[in-house]
């Protein structure tokens, strides 16, 4: 079976505005119903490369959603299809409470009362927090947080959750739990991250950037083996 | 860090919790303006005021000391700005004194009007403690939005409330910083220090501003807040706005007429 081809990535280079070179030459895909790691060392590119799965940053031509170029036309459509999810939630929930968060995408997306109320109720759910909705974000504890931001994004049930760091700060207790809450979604996922147990338990594909390249593309069982490899982009402090 | 609320009790339980957001922003806004705009003569008439508010405050079931606490922090503030009135007012004098050269005199008019100065401004604080302490901070921005107030005043706010914690536990660590690598020496030099603080600040917020901005666009924000009318307007939001705007109606005619 051939599997769908989601997002496509060709030939992405990428510089921010003051000439800092991030991303150079990276070609990716990720499939449907697949579970990708993108590991790298600090300042890599990985955010960044996130950043264009949805068009935050966009390179015209490089970046394909279901066969689609992301281009300034469909980006209603590509945000309601990759759910992505920032590595500081403090940024994520922009709301004075949690119900307005995970309400304000399917909110944008013109859903009916009846049906945000579904979705926040679902995506609520989906993270182990129902009952949370009229908290405020402030008085939450960071996994908390992690895992409010993650429902922000799920409730507008999309295509591909990308979440950027999503166990970074966190206790060993609030890790699992977040591990926890990624084993039971059934959507594709494409997890950003320094964490290789996590990455082990989660993903069976990994990739490794490094230094704005993709330095492997693989099986993560392959790749976690190979010590040498690992050692060569900073990632071997890890004893597994 | 943990912060303390600034809608604290807010979450608790009574009949005044349980109204409509607008209904209490509508009787509070209300009664400041009857306040506000009592002739300064009649004191029975502050009287009959605070009667209103401290039933209110009753059945809020809001701690009394949490509140006359609160309220006690606009008396200097106040008197700030009117503590001179006695002293310029025209009128029979109340007494006199000299220091130095100088004589001074207080009028009876003056300090009337200092104290109905006083006495309006504690009620209308008490008025809006009662409001902020009987409602979240979220549902008073969702009653603001029903009524008409602007979209974009109401998002200002909202942030604010959402980081303004989040700001002051940026400067705290920045103060440690500095304090942990000995901040001291010359005025000049302490002065640009702190400059400099204030304008990493500055770009932080600014960069923070753009990751939210990314955060909200990722959702599909096009620039127009939409939200949901989840409020509820009962039948005892009717009786409770219905019966203050007779109350204070009442006291006013009261007030005319002896
Ligand atoms: N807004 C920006 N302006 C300029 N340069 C940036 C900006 N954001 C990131 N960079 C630079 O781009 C490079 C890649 O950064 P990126 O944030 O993508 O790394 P990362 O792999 O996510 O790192 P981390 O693990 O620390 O999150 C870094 O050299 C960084 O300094
Ligand atoms: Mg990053």
């Amino acid at each position: 079976m051939i599997m769908q081809e989601l997002i496509t990535i060709e030939n992405l280079s990428f510089s921010y505005p003051d000439g800092q070179k991030a991303l150079t030459d990276v070609s990716l895909g990720i499939y449907k119903g697949e579970s990708v790691a993108i590991v790298g060392p600090n300042g890599a590119g990985k955010s960044t490369l996130v950043l264009h799965f949805n068009g935050i940053l966009r390179s015209n031509g490089h970046v394909k959603l279901l066969g689609k170029p992301v281009d300034d036309n469909n980006l209603r459509w590509v945000r309601s299809r990759v759910g992505l999810v920032f590595q500081n939630p403090d940024d994520q929930l922009f709301s004075p409470t949690v119900f307005d968060d995970v309400a304000f995408g399917p909110m944008n997306m013109g859903y009916s009362k009846a049906e945000v109320e579904q979705a926040v109720k679902m995506a609520l759910g989906l993270v182990g927090m129902p009952g949370f909705e009229k908290r405020s974000p402030h008085h939450l504890s960071v996994g908390e947080k992690k895992r409010i931001a993650m429902a922000t994004v799920l409730s507008m049930s999309p295509e591909v959750l990308v979440i950027d760091e999503p166990t970074s700060n966190l206790d060993p207790r609030g890790k699992w739990d977040i591990i926890e809450v990624l084993k039971g979604l059934s959507v594709t996922r494409v997890i950003v991250s320094h964490d290789l147990e996590m990455v082990r338990e989660l993903c069976p594909r990994m990739v490794i950037i490094d230094r704005g390249r993709v330095a492997a593309d693989g099986n993560t069982a392959d790749i976690l083996a190979d010590k040498k490899l690992l050692a060569a982009h900073g990632l071997a402090a890890c004893s597994l | 860090m943990k912060h303390s609320f600034i809608d604290q009790y807010s979450n608790r339980d009574s009949l005044i919790h349980r109204l409509d957001p607008r209904s209490k922003l509508v009787a509070t806004l209300a009664f400041i303006a009857a306040v506000a705009l009592t002739p300064s003569a009649g004191w029975l008439v502050y009287c009959l005021y605070f009667i209103i508010i401290a039933a209110l405050i009753l059945l809020s079931r809001v701690p009394l000391l949490y509140i006359s606490r609160r309220s006690l922090v606009i008396i200097p503030f106040v008197l700030l700005v009117a503590i001179f009135i006695p002293f310029f007012k025209e009128g029979e004098v109340a007494f006199g004194f000299n220091i130095w050269a100088w004589h001074l005199s207080l009028t009876h008019n003056g300090l009337q009007l200092l104290w109905s100065i006083l006495a309006k401004s504690w009620l209308s604080i008490l008025s809006l403690i009662l409001l902020t302490s009987t409602t979240g901070f979220a549902s008073l921005l969702k009653g603001l939005e029903q009524l008409r107030m602007p979209r974009v005043m109401v998002m200002l706010l909202s942030f604010m409330y959402r980081y303004i914690f989040l700001l002051t536990d940026e400067v705290m660590r920045m103060k440690q910083a500095r304090d942990s690598r000995n901040f001291g020496g010359k005025r000049l030099r302490q002065m640009s220090i702190v400059g400099n603080m204030i304008g990493t600040l500055f770009i932080r917020s600014y960069e923070r501003g753009e990751r939210v901005y990314a955060a909200m666009v990722s959702r599909g924000f096009d620039g127009h807040s939409r939200t949901l009318d989840r409020l509820h307007f009962s039948r005892l939001d009717t009786c409770f706005i219905t019966a203050i705007i007779l109350v204070l109606v009442c006291i006013n005619l009261f007030n005319l007429y002896y």
